[in-house]
Protein backbone atom coordinates (compact mmCIF):
# COMPACT_ATOMS: atom_id res chain seq x y z
CA UNK A 1 0.00 0.00 0.00
CA UNK A 2 1.04 3.14 -1.07
CA UNK A 3 1.29 6.24 1.58
CA UNK A 4 -1.19 8.99 0.77
CA UNK A 5 2.12 11.50 0.10
CA UNK A 6 3.50 9.20 -2.65
CA UNK A 7 0.72 9.74 -5.26
CA UNK A 8 0.48 12.99 -7.50
CA UNK A 9 -1.77 16.09 -7.31
CA UNK A 10 -3.37 13.96 -10.41
CA UNK A 11 -3.40 10.57 -9.07
CA UNK A 12 -5.82 12.52 -5.76
CA UNK A 13 -7.80 14.28 -8.34
CA UNK A 14 -8.53 10.74 -9.39
CA UNK A 15 -9.34 8.96 -6.55
CA UNK A 16 -11.54 12.36 -5.43
CA UNK A 17 -13.66 12.04 -8.19
CA UNK A 18 -13.96 7.89 -8.09
CA UNK A 19 -15.04 8.50 -4.69
CA UNK A 20 -17.19 11.90 -4.90
CA UNK A 21 -18.86 9.55 -7.73
CA UNK A 22 -19.83 7.05 -5.15
CA UNK A 23 -21.56 9.00 -2.75
CA UNK A 24 -23.22 10.99 -5.71
CA UNK A 25 -24.92 7.21 -6.70
CA UNK A 26 -25.12 6.32 -2.85
CA UNK A 27 -27.26 9.82 -2.30
CA UNK A 28 -29.63 9.47 -5.61
CA UNK A 29 -30.50 6.07 -4.46
CA UNK A 30 -31.90 7.33 -1.00
CA UNK A 31 -33.56 10.57 -2.63
CA UNK A 32 -34.82 8.48 -5.05
CA UNK A 33 -36.58 6.24 -2.19
CA UNK A 34 -37.41 9.49 -0.23
CA UNK A 35 -39.00 11.11 -3.32
CA UNK A 36 -41.14 8.04 -3.71
CA UNK A 37 -42.26 7.83 -0.54
CA UNK A 38 -42.66 10.92 0.17
CA UNK A 39 -45.36 11.28 -3.40
CA UNK A 40 -46.91 8.46 -2.09
CA UNK A 41 -47.86 9.71 1.30
CA UNK A 42 -48.37 13.21 -0.44
CA UNK A 43 -51.17 12.30 -3.06
CA UNK A 44 -52.58 9.68 -0.16
CA UNK A 45 -53.16 12.68 2.00
CA UNK A 46 -54.50 14.89 -0.78
CA UNK A 47 -56.64 11.95 -1.74
CA UNK A 48 -55.49 12.26 -5.83
CA UNK A 49 -54.84 8.23 -4.94
CA UNK A 50 -57.54 6.25 -3.06
CA UNK A 51 -55.18 5.21 0.47
CA UNK A 52 -58.11 2.64 0.70
CA UNK A 53 -56.54 0.70 -2.05
CA UNK A 54 -53.13 2.06 -2.06
CA UNK A 55 -52.59 2.68 1.24
CA UNK A 56 -49.74 4.97 2.80
CA UNK A 57 -46.54 5.30 3.81
CA UNK A 58 -47.92 6.42 7.06
CA UNK A 59 -50.33 3.90 7.31
CA UNK A 60 -47.84 1.13 6.75
CA UNK A 61 -46.15 2.64 9.72
CA UNK A 62 -49.00 2.33 11.39
CA UNK A 63 -50.02 -1.02 11.03
CA UNK A 64 -46.54 -1.88 11.75
CA UNK A 65 -46.68 -0.55 14.88
CA UNK A 66 -50.19 -2.14 15.40
CA UNK A 67 -49.00 -5.63 14.49
CA UNK A 68 -46.12 -5.53 16.23
CA UNK A 69 -47.88 -4.09 19.92
CA UNK A 70 -50.32 -7.37 18.72
CA UNK A 71 -47.40 -9.62 18.81
CA UNK A 72 -48.19 -10.55 15.23
CA UNK A 73 -46.05 -9.21 13.06
CA UNK A 74 -42.68 -11.14 14.37
CA UNK A 75 -44.75 -14.47 14.38
CA UNK A 76 -45.93 -13.85 10.91
CA UNK A 77 -42.18 -12.85 10.30
CA UNK A 78 -41.21 -15.92 11.88
CA UNK A 79 -43.32 -18.10 10.70
CA UNK A 80 -42.15 -17.09 7.04
CA UNK A 81 -38.37 -16.90 8.18
CA UNK A 82 -38.29 -20.53 9.56
CA UNK A 83 -39.82 -21.84 5.97
CA UNK A 84 -37.95 -19.84 4.11
CA UNK A 85 -34.43 -20.68 5.71
CA UNK A 86 -35.45 -24.39 5.97
CA UNK A 87 -36.68 -24.62 2.35
CA UNK A 88 -33.59 -22.50 1.70
CA UNK A 89 -30.27 -25.11 3.48
CA UNK A 90 -32.30 -28.42 2.15
CA UNK A 91 -32.54 -27.18 -1.59
CA UNK A 92 -29.06 -25.76 -1.18
CA UNK A 93 -27.45 -29.21 1.01
CA UNK A 94 -29.28 -31.22 -1.32
CA UNK A 95 -28.85 -30.00 -4.28
CA UNK A 96 -25.00 -29.86 -3.74
CA UNK A 97 -24.87 -33.66 -2.87
CA UNK A 98 -26.78 -34.11 -6.27
CA UNK A 99 -24.61 -32.28 -8.44
CA UNK A 100 -21.70 -34.32 -7.23
CA UNK A 101 -23.17 -37.48 -7.53
CA UNK A 102 -24.02 -36.26 -10.97
CA UNK A 103 -20.46 -35.14 -11.93
CA UNK A 104 -19.17 -38.14 -10.65
CA UNK A 105 -20.55 -40.64 -12.44
CA UNK A 106 -21.33 -39.19 -16.25
CA UNK A 107 -23.91 -42.14 -16.77
CA UNK A 108 -26.07 -41.36 -14.17
CA UNK A 109 -25.96 -37.94 -15.49
CA UNK A 110 -27.01 -39.49 -18.90
CA UNK A 111 -29.74 -41.06 -17.11
CA UNK A 112 -31.36 -38.48 -15.42
CA UNK A 113 -31.24 -35.93 -17.95
CA UNK A 114 -34.61 -35.88 -19.33
CA UNK A 115 -35.80 -36.21 -16.01
CA UNK A 116 -33.95 -32.70 -14.65
CA UNK A 117 -34.92 -30.83 -18.14
CA UNK A 118 -38.79 -32.08 -16.90
CA UNK A 119 -38.80 -31.18 -13.64
CA UNK A 120 -37.34 -27.60 -14.37
CA UNK A 121 -39.57 -26.50 -16.99
CA UNK A 122 -42.69 -27.91 -15.03
CA UNK A 123 -44.06 -24.91 -13.02
CA UNK A 124 -43.74 -26.28 -9.77
CA UNK A 125 -46.71 -24.36 -8.31
CA UNK A 126 -48.76 -26.77 -10.34
CA UNK A 127 -47.83 -29.33 -8.01
CA UNK A 128 -49.47 -27.21 -5.06
CA UNK A 129 -52.26 -29.40 -4.79
CA UNK A 130 -50.51 -32.78 -5.01
CA UNK A 131 -48.43 -31.39 -1.88
CA UNK A 132 -50.92 -30.43 -0.04
CA UNK A 133 -52.68 -33.64 0.23
CA UNK A 134 -49.44 -35.32 0.52
CA UNK A 135 -48.25 -32.59 3.33
CA UNK A 136 -51.45 -31.20 4.41
CA UNK A 137 -51.94 -27.30 4.47
CA UNK A 138 -49.31 -26.60 7.38
CA UNK A 139 -45.27 -25.36 7.31
CA UNK A 140 -44.16 -28.90 5.90
CA UNK A 141 -46.12 -28.53 2.73
CA UNK A 142 -44.85 -25.12 2.65
CA UNK A 143 -40.90 -26.03 3.10
CA UNK A 144 -41.61 -28.41 0.49
CA UNK A 145 -42.55 -26.23 -2.12
CA UNK A 146 -39.71 -23.87 -1.30
CA UNK A 147 -37.18 -27.05 -1.85
CA UNK A 148 -38.94 -28.13 -4.75
CA UNK A 149 -38.69 -24.49 -6.39
CA UNK A 150 -35.19 -24.40 -5.53
CA UNK A 151 -33.48 -27.75 -5.83
CA UNK A 152 -33.57 -28.45 -9.38
CA UNK A 153 -32.08 -24.94 -9.72
CA UNK A 154 -29.02 -25.38 -6.83
CA UNK A 155 -28.41 -28.76 -8.99
CA UNK A 156 -27.98 -27.74 -12.76
CA UNK A 157 -26.25 -24.15 -11.54
CA UNK A 158 -23.50 -26.53 -9.65
CA UNK A 159 -23.57 -28.82 -11.98
CA UNK A 160 -22.41 -26.62 -14.28
CA UNK A 161 -19.67 -25.16 -12.32
CA UNK A 162 -18.31 -28.19 -11.81
CA UNK A 163 -18.03 -29.25 -15.18
CA UNK A 164 -16.44 -26.00 -16.00
CA UNK A 165 -13.67 -27.64 -14.52
CA UNK A 166 -10.45 -26.67 -16.48
CA UNK A 167 -9.39 -30.28 -18.52
CA UNK A 168 -5.69 -28.96 -18.29
CA UNK A 169 -5.79 -28.63 -14.25
CA UNK A 170 -7.58 -32.28 -14.16
CA UNK A 171 -5.00 -33.64 -16.39
CA UNK A 172 -2.19 -31.93 -14.14
CA UNK A 173 -3.98 -33.61 -11.26
CA UNK A 174 -3.85 -36.92 -12.78
CA UNK A 175 -0.19 -36.90 -13.95
CA UNK A 176 0.69 -36.14 -10.22
CA UNK A 177 -1.33 -39.74 -9.95
CA UNK A 178 -4.64 -38.14 -8.54
CA UNK A 179 -7.76 -40.26 -7.69
CA UNK A 180 -11.28 -39.25 -9.15
CA UNK A 181 -11.91 -38.17 -4.95
CA UNK A 182 -8.28 -36.06 -5.24
CA UNK A 183 -9.31 -34.32 -7.90
CA UNK A 184 -12.75 -33.68 -6.17
CA UNK A 185 -11.27 -32.30 -3.35
CA UNK A 186 -8.13 -30.59 -4.20
CA UNK A 187 -9.73 -29.18 -7.82
CA UNK A 188 -13.75 -29.28 -8.21
CA UNK A 189 -14.70 -28.05 -5.34
CA UNK A 190 -12.49 -25.47 -4.02
CA UNK A 191 -12.76 -24.16 -7.72
CA UNK A 192 -16.53 -24.59 -7.85
CA UNK A 193 -16.70 -21.94 -5.19
CA UNK A 194 -18.10 -19.24 -7.09
CA UNK A 195 -20.73 -21.00 -8.46
CA UNK A 196 -21.70 -21.92 -5.02
CA UNK A 197 -21.68 -18.42 -4.21
CA UNK A 198 -23.84 -17.67 -7.13
CA UNK A 199 -26.15 -20.65 -6.75
CA UNK A 200 -26.51 -19.47 -3.16
CA UNK A 201 -28.14 -16.23 -4.39
CA UNK A 202 -30.37 -17.68 -7.13
CA UNK A 203 -31.51 -19.99 -4.07
CA UNK A 204 -32.11 -16.98 -1.57
CA UNK A 205 -34.46 -16.05 -4.46
CA UNK A 206 -36.11 -18.87 -5.23
CA UNK A 207 -36.42 -19.99 -1.26
CA UNK A 208 -38.48 -16.79 -1.03
CA UNK A 209 -40.80 -17.59 -4.26
CA UNK A 210 -41.05 -20.85 -2.59
CA UNK A 211 -41.90 -19.75 0.82
CA UNK A 212 -44.50 -17.02 -0.11
CA UNK A 213 -45.97 -18.86 -2.84
CA UNK A 214 -46.88 -22.33 -0.27
CA UNK A 215 -48.17 -19.62 1.81
CA UNK A 216 -50.83 -18.42 -1.02
CA UNK A 217 -51.61 -22.10 -1.29
CA UNK A 218 -51.92 -23.19 2.11
CA UNK A 219 -51.32 -21.34 5.03
CA UNK A 220 -52.93 -19.97 8.15
CA UNK A 221 -49.98 -17.30 8.97
CA UNK A 222 -47.22 -16.08 7.43
CA UNK A 223 -46.23 -13.38 6.17
CA UNK A 224 -47.54 -14.70 2.29
CA UNK A 225 -50.76 -15.42 4.43
CA UNK A 226 -51.05 -11.82 5.13
CA UNK A 227 -50.63 -10.65 2.05
CA UNK A 228 -53.58 -12.94 0.75
CA UNK A 229 -55.80 -12.36 3.59
CA UNK A 230 -55.70 -8.83 3.16
CA UNK A 231 -56.28 -8.84 -0.47
CA UNK A 232 -59.36 -10.73 0.45
CA UNK A 233 -60.55 -8.81 3.08
CA UNK A 234 -59.47 -5.57 1.25
CA UNK A 235 -56.50 -4.09 4.08
CA UNK A 236 -54.57 -3.05 1.27
CA UNK A 237 -52.66 -1.74 4.61
CA UNK A 238 -51.50 -5.15 5.72
CA UNK A 239 -51.00 -6.23 1.92
CA UNK A 240 -48.78 -3.74 1.49
CA UNK A 241 -47.23 -3.92 4.78
CA UNK A 242 -46.53 -7.38 4.64
CA UNK A 243 -44.77 -6.74 1.10
CA UNK A 244 -42.66 -3.88 2.61
CA UNK A 245 -41.46 -6.31 5.77
CA UNK A 246 -40.83 -9.18 3.20
CA UNK A 247 -38.83 -6.75 0.77
CA UNK A 248 -36.74 -5.94 3.94
CA UNK A 249 -36.00 -9.45 4.69
CA UNK A 250 -35.22 -10.68 1.68
CA UNK A 251 -32.59 -8.12 0.93
CA UNK A 252 -31.25 -9.14 4.40
CA UNK A 253 -31.43 -12.37 3.70
CA UNK A 254 -29.46 -11.75 0.48
CA UNK A 255 -26.87 -8.91 2.06
CA UNK A 256 -25.85 -12.33 4.40
CA UNK A 257 -24.85 -14.23 1.30
CA UNK A 258 -22.92 -11.43 -0.14
CA UNK A 259 -20.93 -11.01 3.18
CA UNK A 260 -20.06 -15.05 2.66
CA UNK A 261 -18.89 -14.55 -0.58
CA UNK A 262 -16.40 -11.49 0.91
CA UNK A 263 -15.26 -13.73 3.71
CA UNK A 264 -14.85 -16.86 1.45
CA UNK A 265 -13.14 -15.30 -1.82
CA UNK A 266 -10.14 -13.57 -1.57
CA UNK A 267 -8.78 -14.32 -5.18
CA UNK A 268 -9.28 -13.13 -8.66
CA UNK A 269 -10.30 -16.03 -10.94
CA UNK A 270 -8.33 -15.78 -14.01
CA UNK B 1 24.85 -43.92 -19.92
CA UNK B 2 21.69 -45.22 -17.72
CA UNK B 3 18.90 -44.88 -20.15
CA UNK B 4 16.09 -43.54 -18.23
CA UNK B 5 12.80 -43.62 -21.08
CA UNK B 6 12.62 -45.91 -23.35
CA UNK B 7 9.78 -46.30 -25.95
CA UNK B 8 9.77 -49.44 -27.86
CA UNK B 9 7.56 -49.87 -30.63
CA UNK B 10 4.86 -47.72 -29.27
CA UNK B 11 1.23 -47.56 -31.24
CA UNK B 12 -1.34 -45.75 -30.18
CA UNK B 13 -5.19 -45.57 -31.84
CA UNK B 14 -7.99 -43.95 -30.83
CA UNK B 15 -11.77 -44.98 -31.54
CA UNK B 16 -14.22 -42.53 -32.21
CA UNK B 17 -18.03 -43.76 -32.99
CA UNK B 18 -16.83 -42.38 -36.80
CA UNK B 19 -13.68 -43.18 -37.26
CA UNK B 20 -10.66 -45.02 -36.05
CA UNK B 21 -7.65 -42.79 -35.44
CA UNK B 22 -4.16 -43.68 -35.59
CA UNK B 23 -2.09 -40.78 -34.09
CA UNK B 24 0.92 -43.38 -33.71
CA UNK B 25 2.38 -46.01 -35.56
CA UNK B 26 6.14 -48.11 -34.63
CA UNK B 27 7.08 -44.74 -32.40
CA UNK B 28 10.62 -45.95 -30.91
CA UNK B 29 13.47 -43.62 -29.17
CA UNK B 30 14.92 -43.29 -25.91
CA UNK B 31 16.48 -41.23 -23.78
CA UNK B 32 19.52 -41.08 -21.97
CA UNK B 33 19.21 -40.05 -17.88
CA UNK B 34 20.36 -36.28 -17.20
CA UNK B 35 19.53 -35.76 -20.98
CA UNK B 36 17.29 -33.39 -22.66
CA UNK B 37 15.53 -34.02 -25.56
CA UNK B 38 12.89 -32.50 -27.30
CA UNK B 39 10.10 -34.16 -30.01
CA UNK B 40 9.03 -31.76 -33.04
CA UNK B 41 7.01 -32.35 -35.73
CA UNK B 42 4.19 -31.34 -38.00
CA UNK B 43 0.88 -29.79 -36.09
CA UNK B 44 -1.67 -32.41 -35.36
CA UNK B 45 1.36 -35.13 -35.40
CA UNK B 46 0.37 -36.58 -32.00
CA UNK B 47 3.18 -35.18 -29.57
CA UNK B 48 0.91 -34.71 -26.73
CA UNK B 49 -0.25 -37.98 -27.26
CA UNK B 50 3.16 -39.42 -26.83
CA UNK B 51 3.48 -37.70 -23.43
CA UNK B 52 0.33 -38.55 -22.32
CA UNK B 53 1.46 -42.01 -23.16
CA UNK B 54 4.88 -41.49 -21.40
CA UNK B 55 3.00 -40.35 -18.11
CA UNK B 56 0.80 -43.68 -17.96
CA UNK B 57 -2.09 -41.30 -18.69
CA UNK B 58 -3.01 -43.83 -21.67
CA UNK B 59 -2.17 -46.85 -22.20
CA UNK B 60 -0.42 -47.40 -25.71
CA UNK B 61 -2.58 -49.92 -28.08
CA UNK B 62 0.63 -51.85 -28.60
CA UNK B 63 4.52 -51.49 -27.72
CA UNK B 64 6.31 -51.12 -24.56
CA UNK B 65 7.46 -47.67 -22.54
CA UNK B 66 9.37 -48.63 -20.09
CA UNK B 67 11.01 -46.24 -17.33
CA UNK B 68 13.85 -46.02 -15.24
CA UNK B 69 13.06 -49.91 -15.91
CA UNK B 70 10.06 -50.18 -14.92
CA UNK B 71 6.82 -51.19 -16.97
CA UNK B 72 4.16 -49.13 -15.11
CA UNK B 73 4.72 -46.33 -12.91
CA UNK B 74 2.69 -46.64 -9.38
CA UNK B 75 1.85 -43.44 -7.84
CA UNK B 76 5.02 -42.10 -5.72
CA UNK B 77 7.02 -43.17 -8.42
CA UNK B 78 7.84 -39.32 -9.74
CA UNK B 79 7.35 -37.84 -13.19
CA UNK B 80 6.33 -34.14 -13.31
CA UNK B 81 4.01 -32.91 -16.32
CA UNK B 82 4.34 -29.62 -16.92
CA UNK B 83 1.57 -27.71 -19.02
CA UNK B 84 0.68 -25.11 -21.68
CA UNK B 85 -0.29 -22.42 -18.90
CA UNK B 86 1.09 -22.59 -15.36
CA UNK B 87 -2.18 -23.65 -14.60
CA UNK B 88 -1.67 -22.72 -10.96
CA UNK B 89 -4.84 -22.93 -8.57
CA UNK B 90 -5.83 -19.34 -8.17
CA UNK B 91 -7.36 -20.46 -4.88
CA UNK B 92 -3.95 -21.17 -3.29
CA UNK B 93 -1.03 -19.14 -2.40
CA UNK B 94 2.22 -19.81 -4.80
CA UNK B 95 3.66 -22.05 -1.47
CA UNK B 96 0.28 -24.29 -1.28
CA UNK B 97 0.29 -24.82 -5.01
CA UNK B 98 3.35 -26.07 -4.96
CA UNK B 99 2.63 -28.65 -2.06
CA UNK B 100 0.58 -29.67 -4.54
CA UNK B 101 1.79 -33.22 -5.50
CA UNK B 102 3.01 -33.82 -2.64
CA UNK B 103 -0.73 -33.58 -0.88
CA UNK B 104 -1.67 -35.70 -3.81
CA UNK B 105 0.99 -38.62 -3.57
CA UNK B 106 0.60 -38.54 0.19
CA UNK B 107 4.10 -37.79 0.51
CA UNK B 108 3.36 -34.00 2.18
CA UNK B 109 6.06 -34.42 4.93
CA UNK B 110 7.99 -31.40 6.66
CA UNK B 111 11.23 -32.52 4.88
CA UNK B 112 9.42 -32.55 1.29
CA UNK B 113 7.87 -28.72 1.88
CA UNK B 114 11.20 -27.52 3.04
CA UNK B 115 12.63 -28.95 -0.18
CA UNK B 116 9.91 -27.36 -2.08
CA UNK B 117 10.23 -23.96 -0.12
CA UNK B 118 14.19 -24.28 -0.55
CA UNK B 119 13.54 -24.46 -4.31
CA UNK B 120 11.04 -20.97 -4.12
CA UNK B 121 14.02 -19.31 -2.43
CA UNK B 122 16.51 -20.56 -4.18
CA UNK B 123 14.64 -19.63 -7.86
CA UNK B 124 13.71 -15.97 -6.97
CA UNK B 125 10.53 -16.43 -5.50
CA UNK B 126 11.19 -16.27 -1.65
CA UNK B 127 9.27 -12.79 -1.46
CA UNK B 128 5.86 -14.47 -3.04
CA UNK B 129 5.75 -17.65 -1.31
CA UNK B 130 2.27 -16.15 0.61
CA UNK B 131 1.04 -14.72 -2.55
CA UNK B 132 -2.07 -15.74 -4.75
CA UNK B 133 -0.57 -16.43 -8.33
CA UNK B 134 -2.89 -13.63 -9.91
CA UNK B 135 -0.43 -11.21 -8.05
CA UNK B 136 2.54 -12.61 -9.82
CA UNK B 137 3.85 -12.04 -13.90
CA UNK B 138 3.70 -15.02 -16.40
CA UNK B 139 7.22 -15.46 -16.50
CA UNK B 140 6.88 -16.21 -12.57
CA UNK B 141 4.14 -17.72 -12.49
CA UNK B 142 5.63 -20.42 -14.78
CA UNK B 143 8.77 -20.98 -12.79
CA UNK B 144 6.22 -21.49 -9.89
CA UNK B 145 4.50 -24.40 -12.19
CA UNK B 146 8.08 -25.00 -12.75
CA UNK B 147 8.95 -25.71 -9.28
CA UNK B 148 5.61 -27.43 -8.68
CA UNK B 149 6.54 -30.09 -11.27
CA UNK B 150 9.96 -30.24 -9.47
CA UNK B 151 8.89 -30.38 -5.21
CA UNK B 152 7.73 -34.41 -5.88
CA UNK B 153 11.74 -34.63 -6.88
CA UNK B 154 10.78 -36.61 -10.30
CA UNK B 155 13.18 -38.49 -12.50
CA UNK B 156 11.51 -37.63 -15.75
CA UNK B 157 9.86 -34.14 -16.58
CA UNK B 158 7.56 -34.04 -19.41
CA UNK B 159 7.10 -30.73 -20.76
CA UNK B 160 4.30 -29.77 -23.42
CA UNK B 161 4.54 -26.50 -24.89
CA UNK B 162 5.35 -25.01 -21.58
CA UNK B 163 6.36 -21.53 -23.19
CA UNK B 164 3.68 -21.06 -26.05
CA UNK B 165 1.16 -18.56 -23.96
CA UNK B 166 4.32 -16.56 -22.63
CA UNK B 167 5.07 -13.46 -25.38
CA UNK B 168 8.04 -13.44 -26.85
CA UNK B 169 9.74 -11.60 -24.63
CA UNK B 170 8.91 -13.17 -21.42
CA UNK B 171 9.19 -16.63 -23.75
CA UNK B 172 12.85 -16.51 -24.10
CA UNK B 173 14.29 -15.47 -20.53
CA UNK B 174 11.74 -18.24 -19.23
CA UNK B 175 12.63 -20.68 -21.44
CA UNK B 176 16.61 -19.53 -20.33
CA UNK B 177 15.23 -19.87 -16.92
CA UNK B 178 13.51 -23.25 -16.89
CA UNK B 179 16.66 -24.59 -18.79
CA UNK B 180 18.85 -23.42 -15.98
CA UNK B 181 16.87 -24.88 -13.18
CA UNK B 182 16.29 -28.13 -14.89
CA UNK B 183 20.16 -28.61 -15.59
CA UNK B 184 21.04 -27.43 -12.02
CA UNK B 185 18.76 -29.89 -10.24
CA UNK B 186 19.95 -32.58 -13.05
CA UNK B 187 16.42 -33.75 -14.35
CA UNK B 188 15.63 -35.31 -17.46
CA UNK B 189 13.08 -34.12 -19.64
CA UNK B 190 11.54 -34.41 -22.64
CA UNK B 191 9.91 -30.92 -24.51
CA UNK B 192 7.45 -31.54 -26.75
CA UNK B 193 7.37 -28.08 -28.89
CA UNK B 194 6.75 -26.65 -32.40
CA UNK B 195 9.49 -24.27 -32.27
CA UNK B 196 12.36 -25.30 -33.79
CA UNK B 197 14.47 -22.42 -32.44
CA UNK B 198 13.91 -23.46 -28.52
CA UNK B 199 14.14 -27.21 -29.60
CA UNK B 200 17.76 -26.34 -31.08
CA UNK B 201 18.79 -23.98 -28.02
CA UNK B 202 16.88 -26.43 -25.62
CA UNK B 203 17.71 -29.60 -26.48
CA UNK B 204 21.00 -32.20 -26.60
CA UNK B 205 18.62 -34.09 -28.40
CA UNK B 206 15.95 -33.25 -31.28
CA UNK B 207 13.40 -36.03 -32.61
CA UNK B 208 11.54 -34.98 -35.65
CA UNK B 209 7.90 -36.91 -36.57
CA UNK B 210 6.73 -37.88 -39.20
CA UNK B 211 2.79 -36.12 -39.81
CA UNK B 212 0.08 -38.78 -38.82
CA UNK B 213 0.82 -41.77 -37.45
CA UNK B 214 3.76 -40.32 -36.38
CA UNK B 215 6.85 -42.18 -36.40
CA UNK B 216 10.33 -40.85 -35.90
CA UNK B 217 11.59 -39.10 -39.01
CA UNK B 218 14.96 -38.04 -37.81
CA UNK B 219 17.09 -37.59 -34.94
CA UNK B 220 19.45 -34.40 -34.47
CA UNK B 221 22.18 -33.46 -31.94
CA UNK B 222 22.97 -30.37 -32.54
CA UNK B 223 25.45 -29.82 -29.53
CA UNK B 224 25.53 -26.19 -29.62
CA UNK B 225 27.11 -26.41 -25.81
CA UNK B 226 26.95 -22.69 -25.32
CA UNK B 227 25.60 -23.74 -21.78
CA UNK B 228 22.08 -21.86 -21.78
CA UNK B 229 19.40 -21.58 -24.44
CA UNK B 230 20.42 -17.83 -24.85
CA UNK B 231 23.67 -18.02 -25.55
CA UNK B 232 23.24 -21.31 -28.02
CA UNK B 233 20.86 -18.97 -29.79
CA UNK B 234 23.78 -16.82 -30.76
CA UNK B 235 25.95 -19.77 -31.82
CA UNK B 236 27.38 -19.51 -35.10
CA UNK B 237 25.78 -22.81 -36.05
CA UNK B 238 22.16 -22.57 -34.73
CA UNK B 239 21.14 -21.41 -38.12
CA UNK B 240 22.06 -24.87 -39.64
CA UNK B 241 20.78 -26.55 -37.76
CA UNK B 242 17.56 -24.42 -38.00
CA UNK B 243 17.66 -24.91 -41.73
CA UNK B 244 18.48 -28.74 -41.73
CA UNK B 245 15.69 -29.07 -39.21
CA UNK B 246 12.90 -26.69 -41.22
CA UNK B 247 13.74 -28.70 -44.31
CA UNK B 248 13.49 -31.75 -42.52
CA UNK B 249 9.41 -30.43 -41.54
CA UNK B 250 8.80 -29.96 -44.92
Amino acid sequence: MKNKNDFSPEHLRYIRKVKSETIFVFIMRFLILILLLGLWELFAMLEFIDPFISSSPSRIIKTVKDLFIENNLLYHMGITMYETVLGFLIAVVLGYLIALLLWWSERTRRIMEPYIVVLNSLPKIALGPIIIVWFGSGSKAIIFMAILIGIIVAIITMLNGFLATDKNKILLLKSMGASKIQILIKLVIPGSLPTLISMLKISVGMAWVGSIMGEYLVSRAGLGYLIVYGGQVFKLDLVMTATVVLCVLATFMYALVALLEKLIIKYKSN
Amino acid sequence: MKKLLELKNVSMTYQTMTDEITAIKGLSFNCNDGEFISIIGPSGCGKTTILSLIAGLLTPTSGNIIIDGQNKLGKKDSLGYMLQKDQLFPWRTIEKNVFLPLEIKGINTKENRDYAISLLEKYGLKDFKKNYPDQLSGGMRQRAALIRTLAAKPKLLLLDEPFSALDYQTRLSVCDDVYKIIKAEQKTAVLVTHDISEAISMSDKIIVLTARPSQVKSIFKPNLGKGSPLKNRESPDFGFWFEKIWKELN
